[in-house]
């Protein structure tokens, strides 16, 4: 390629093994997530054709969406959920893949672990059976949620067929306000472009909001970009990253330690490369986020009112926005914070890491859970766990009427035991509201795990800023 | 994987913008091992009342559309999950191609590795194919892959661009797994190449 290049450029032109005429190109894979829900179809392909796994050695297996986040020792009662996750135990011993079972302390939620472990890097490729993977990009790595059949590919061939996705950059600049994180910015970009603004596109963050993100925070945008239909998040890595990474299992130690860190330092959009769509939003403009319909794009600032239809003009969207007001059971013009809920879930791979949980700890230090509400708080790993309880916040959770879990997906997708009831209203940190995402019947508002912390406290959508926390 | 050219069949329309994945088929269903037998789980929430019951109210539940073999969708169908499941469930109940004025990324990839056409139209196109399908069974559209068109219940073609790799794929009923390793060489290669200048990868 000629010219200056963006990150997305310059690391799909690095993995290029193939490239035909029409577009299709053949792209090296560095790195593979598995779990037990998109991978038993997967295995069961190769077996009927005999094939094995190309490269074990960059192939980690993880359960993670069915595991209870109750005391495993009992094992797991639902017997479909136990038959996928001894089916992801008896492929990885067939075809030679590590795998971190329910009873490992590294075993969590598939995006929390891959960093977690520095399987994830800067400037390499990745991919997982799972549409979530968008959130290793924090890392400046090119990760892409596959489904099944692309598994098997990857799984025999270590390489992806695709054509080349469009560039995007969203840039938001200055400083975010207090009690406003990275979820209400990522929250506040889908609202802004819609479910459907980065479809087709890899998107790149940029601007000094981003950078003044930690690692984590990071992760936490990169993982919903999915929710506005990109095909990857990517965040160019610099010292925050590399400092994270150092050191961890799966890092490159010692000399080549050095020599990497030399190479991602490189891992960045030149100066005058071009974009096909540029968004910029004022960090400073951005409010806390909550979701009131049952599409990530249905979004408002905390302080906003529940939205009429008769002021969508779009016929296909107002039909859209009557259907989705009708499942939330809500009407037009109630101001959020009126919003009664009776669940609260921080947990999923967008908000369950140790940040997340000391920020929601924060809030609920010294307080109390309001009566008529559930709320659990499920981490996103074993080690993030320990972590935390060695920091005493599984303490701060417990005495204000949280309940500490196991880590797992959960609540996110519930399909394990955690799962909303018929009509029940859940504040949730995860990334999907859709209908029946959390349970059958289920209502979702999205928000950040502060803001989830201060919902559960006072038993509405509440903004967190009003608590006086910061 | 089943090879498809042309069709013709009842279109359901379903003009709901955003279809996601947890709609086509929501969570629970995905506890299984197995990519066939979903097709009874197809639009769960939308087909079947809390007691199990099919709901009359629901298109693919009416007599005009019981074999619908092509759905007429609003925009962004399929976006959410990347569950494979979805695809796999709309195969399993009969759904050979659906047409939308866009599609999730990973949805459309999913689709077209089982045997599933997807078209892309512009939304005046979508308009006029909704509308054709809205008149029930006497009113059936024609796809052609090879030649790119689809013709309305009232004769109007339209044209229709896709991948000429996923046509081809489709027109055959191509694995791309075997194709993919006829290129072992490249592939072996590369990755002589990357244990030189990126060691850590």
């Amino acid at each position: 390629m000629n010219g200056p290049t963006t990150l997305y450029d310059k690391i799909w032109e690095s993995h290029l093994v193939d490239a035909r005429d029409d577009g299709t190109c053949l792209l090296y894979i560095d790195r593979h997530l598995v779990h037990e829900v998109t991978s038993p179809q997967a295995f069961e392909g190769l077996r009927n054709t005999k094939r094995s796994v190309r490269r074990p050695d960059l192939t980690l297996a993880v359960a993670d969406h069915n595991v209870p986040t109750s005391d495993r020792s009992i094992g797991i009662e639902d017997e479909e959920s136990r038959i996928q996750i001894e089916t992801l135990d008896q492929n990885c011993a067939d075809f030679g893949v590590e795998l971190y079972d329910m009873h490992d302390i590294r075993q969590g939620i598939c995006h929390v672990i891959g960093p977690e472990q520095g399987f994830t890097l800067p400037g390499t490729t990745m991919v997982c059976g799972d549409s979530h993977t968008a959130t290793h990009g924090a890392f400046g790595c090119l990760a892409f949620g596959i489904g099944t059949s692309e598994v098997e590919h990857v799984l025999a061939t270590q390489t992806m067929i695709q054509t080349k996705a469009k560039n995007m950059r969203v840039t938001v600049e200055g400083e975010l306000p207090v009690g406003v994180t990275a979820k209400d910015m990522i929250l506040a970009i889908i609202g802004e472009i819609g479910t459907a603004g980065g479809t087709g596109c890899v998107v790149e963050f940029a601007g000094e909001a981003v950078r003044s993100l930690s690692v984590e925070g990071r992760m936490t945008m990169c993982n919903m970009t999915i929710e506005a239909g990109a095909r990857a998040g990517l965040i160019a890595p610099d010292e925050k990253t590399f400092e994270y990474l150092k050191g961890r299992p799966k890092s490159p130690k010692g000399f080549t330690w050095e020599a990497s860190v030399e190479c991602w330092k490189t891992l960045k959009t030149d100066n005058d490369a071009s974009f096909d769509i540029e968004v910029t939003l004022q960090g400073g403009d951005i409010i806390p986020q909550v979701t009131w319909g049952t599409s990530p794009e249905d979004v408002l600032p905390i302080t906003e009112r529940v939205p009429h239809p008769a002021d969508e003009t779009d016929p296909n969207r107002r039909n859209k926005m009557e259907r989705s007001l009708e499942y939330m059971g809500l009407e037009p013009g109630l101001p959020l914070k009126e919003i009664r809920i009776d669940r609260m879930f921080i947990g999923s791979c967008t908000n369950s890491r140790i940040e997340d949980l000391r920020a929601a700890a924060q809030v609920a230090d010294g307080r109390k859970v309001a009566d008529h509400v559930s709320a659990m708080v499920v981490p996103g790993s074993g080690l993030v766990k320990e972590q935390a309880e060695q920091e005493g916040l599984d303490k701060v959770f417990i005495e204000a009427g949280f309940d500490w879990r196991e880590p797992g997906c959960s609540m996110c997708l519930g399909m394990n035991a955690d799962k909303l009831e018929p009509g029940e209203r859940s504040a949730s940190t995860s990334n999907r509201n859709f209908e029946g995402r959390q349970g059958p019947g289920g209502r979702t508002h999205l928000l950040s795990p502060a803001m989830a912390a201060a919902a559960a406290i006072k038993g509405y959508l509440t903004d967190v800023r009003d608590l006086g926390v910061d | 994987m089943q090879k498809f050219d042309k069709l013709t069949a009842v279109a359901a329309p379903l003009p709901i913008i955003n279809v996601d994945t947890d709609m086509i088929i929501p969570a629970r269903f995905l506890k299984t091992i197995k990519r066939t037998g979903l097709g009874k789980s197809l639009f769960y929430t939308l087909r079947f009342d809390e007691n199990g019951n099919e709901r009359e109210d629901f298109v693919l539940n009416k007599t005009a559309y019981k074999n619908a073999e092509i759905l007429v969708a609003g925009d962004n169908f399929g976006c959410g999950s990347s569950r494979e499941h979805a695809p796999w469930a709309l195969e399993d109940f009969g759904i050979r191609c659906v047409i939308s004025s866009s599609f999730a990324d990973i949805f459309y990839n999913n689709s077209f590795k089982n045997g599933i056409l997807l078209i892309k139209l512009p939304q005046e196109d979508v308009d006029k194919l909704m509308e054709g399908a809205e008149r029930g069974s006497n009113s059936t559209i024609t796809v052609d892959l090879d030649a790119q068109k689809v013709t309305g219940p009232d004769g109007d073609v339209i044209e229709f661009d896709i991948d000429p790799y996923k046509k081809h794929c489709l027109l055959n009923g191509l694995d791309d797994i075997g194709l993919t390793m006829q290129k072992e060489g490249k592939i072996h290669a590369f990755e002589e190449r990357l244990k030189v200048t990126q060691p850590w990868a």
